[in-house]
């Protein structure tokens, strides 16, 4: 054939890759913007305290777990409102960002299956804008621990790193469980119980020397252990994390990241069939 | 390679700009619908997972040359849509090649991907990222948007207050305001009023006298007529006839009525 100019899709050489895919998403991050800014303008548009909602919802959760475990607990820690949402800020992320992003790649679908669109766009935006709200639940905390009175650290300045860390835990599992919920639409239903025995299996609410040391070994097999364990450290008991405790969160952080990623691009071709 | 093409490069100017090559599309339609791990893990096991082929398009080869109006006929479910679908990257052939030497703007069916709680120039910006534009591509042609859809006053209202019209001719606007090098219309140039429509069809032609190709799908066999080089006819996933318009349709009418 007489062609000497270079065609702009050929789909004998097409391929998605985990590699191709982060330069469709580099080219298409106007869009991964607009998504975000979407979601967190749309939440909340026709509620009258609107994006304060975001911050108002992690303490109101926080007030009634107060209320009613803090007879249970508070023994057994000092600042128990601040104890359970630095830990709940970090499960929120998690719950709100994961679940965003099997939402996400369903709403997406329907437009998938029209015109080309990088299809991890959804997925990493449902993230971003959990990243966002996340980051905006920082302020009641701070709000909790100037009326609880508890110490503020210079450790707090290792929250960054947490952040990271999670961010790339919560993304590549939500990439994964996102995929899997286009080939089985009831892992989305499953999911949500799963969430709820996972919520019960860290220790969120409920503090960690109430685990008994026979089963602390299995409880250590759950990455959101290490995750929330990043953020306590620092806000809570004032230290950096060890070498002991970094790399396991850093190790699942990396590996859920890549597995994710990988597993949801080599899928890819076939959501358009799928959604 | 296949004498379809020859044709083609005798008929028109031989500059291609979308090959199909022995194109077939297959969707795997499962026998049953299976929904959960306990179910795949059991019939996995026992290799019960039926899967029916259904082969949507079969052995299509066709060339569309730069600057071509080309129109697809055919009754539904014949594969038009597939075939849009696979030459706009959404689809991956399953057998066969697809080669494409321009840039495709494909229409989205108008108002996807709207949200209703945003504002008109809130949708404008998010429909355009989704069909691929950057920020300062989309700023440029904002207040063309606006003035082509009409909706100067309604562009700061939500766009659940929109009529169905208004919704569809802010679409329009938005998936046209760049000339693409490839236009891809998919049934959907019957949008508001009349004097819309005559807006639009300038567009078109606009467009197309300024080089551009255009793909369309339509069951508006005399608008197709009036607007199109060249007309494929495909049924049950193959190329009945490719030719001048007049002829492919009188040949679909015959089959048809």
């Amino acid at each position: 054939m007489a062609s000497t100019s270079k065609p702009v899709y050929d789909s004998a050489s097409y391929r998605v890759s985990a590699i191709s895919e982060l330069k469709e998403l580099g080219k298409y991050r106007y869009l991964l913007g607009q998504l975000i800014r979407r979601d967190i303008l749309t939440r909340y548009k026709r509620s009258v305290l609107g994006v304060a909602w975001t911050m108002l919802n992690p303490l109101g959760t926080m007030l009634i777990l107060t209320f009613v475990f803090s007879n249970f607990f508070k023994s057994e820690v000092l600042h128990y409102p601040v104890y359970i949402l630095s830990g709940l800020l970090v499960w929120n992320f998690f719950s709100q960002g994961t679940n965003a992003a099997i939402s996400g790649l369903v709403w997406g679908g329907s437009l998938l299956k029209r015109i080309y669109i990088p299809s991890s766009v959804f997925g990493v935006s449902a993230i971003g804008t959990a990243l966002v709200n996340l980051v905006l639940s920082l302020v009641p905390l701070v709000i909790v621990m100037l009326v609880d009175g508890a110490p503020f650290y210079l450790s707090m300045l290792f929250l960054p790193v947490s952040i990271l860390l999670v961010t790339a835990f919560t993304l590549g599992f939500g990439l994964f469980i996102s995929s899997l919920a286009v080939f089985f639409p009831d892992v989305a239903e499953m999911y949500q119980v799963l969430l709820t025995a996972w919520l019960y299996l860290t220790p969120i609410i409920y503090p960690e020397s109430l685990i008994s040391a026979r089963w602390l070994p299995f409880y250590k097999i759950n990455p959101m252990y290490w995750m929330v364990k990043m953020f306590r450290l620092p806000i809570f008991e004032g230290r950096l994390p060890n070498w002991q405790e970094f790399l396991p969160a850093f190790g699942w952080a990396v590996g859920m990241l890549l597995v994710g990623w990988i597993y949801f691009t080599s899928k890819t071709e076939e959501y358009a069939y799928r959604v | 390679m296949s004498e379809v093409k020859e044709e083609n490069i005798q008929a028109s100017t031989p500059e291609p700009i979308i090959q199909l090559e022995n194109l077939s599309v297959s969707y795997r339609l499962p026998s049953e619908r299976i929904g959960t791990f306990k179910e795949y893990a059991i019939r996995k096991l026992q290799r019960k997972i039926k899967i029916t082929k259904f082969w949507a398009l079969t052995d299509i080869s066709l060339q569309v040359n730069k600057g071509e109006v080309f129109g697809l006929i055919g009754n539904n479910g014949a594969g038009k849509s597939t075939m849009l679908k696979v030459i706009s990257k959404v689809l991956k052939p399953t057998k066969g090649r697809v080669v494409v030497y321009g840039k495709i703007a494909p229409l989205l069916e108008l108002g996807a991907g709207f949200h209703p709680e945003l504002s008109g120039r809130e949708n404008i910006f998010l429909n355009g990222a989704l069909l691929g534009y950057s920020r300062s591509e989309m700023e440029s042609v904002f207040d063309e948007i606006v003035e082509f859809s009409e909706l100067e006053q309604f562009i700061n209202s939500p766009v659940r207050t929109y009529s169905s019209g208004m919704f569809a001719r802010l679409g329009f606007a938005v998936a046209t305001a760049h000339m693409p090098e490839i236009l891809i219309l998919d049934e959907i140039l019957s949008v508001g009023d009349e004097a819309f429509q005559r807006k639009c069809n300038l567009r078109m032609k606009n467009f197309q006298q300024a080089g551009a190709t255009v793909l369309m799908v339509s069951h508006a066999l005399d608008m197709l007529e009036g607007m199109c080089n060249r007309i494929a006819w495909i049924d049950h996933g193959k190329t009945q006839k490719i030719g001048e318009p007049q002829e492919v349709i009188s040949a679909y009418r015959g089959e048809n009525l």
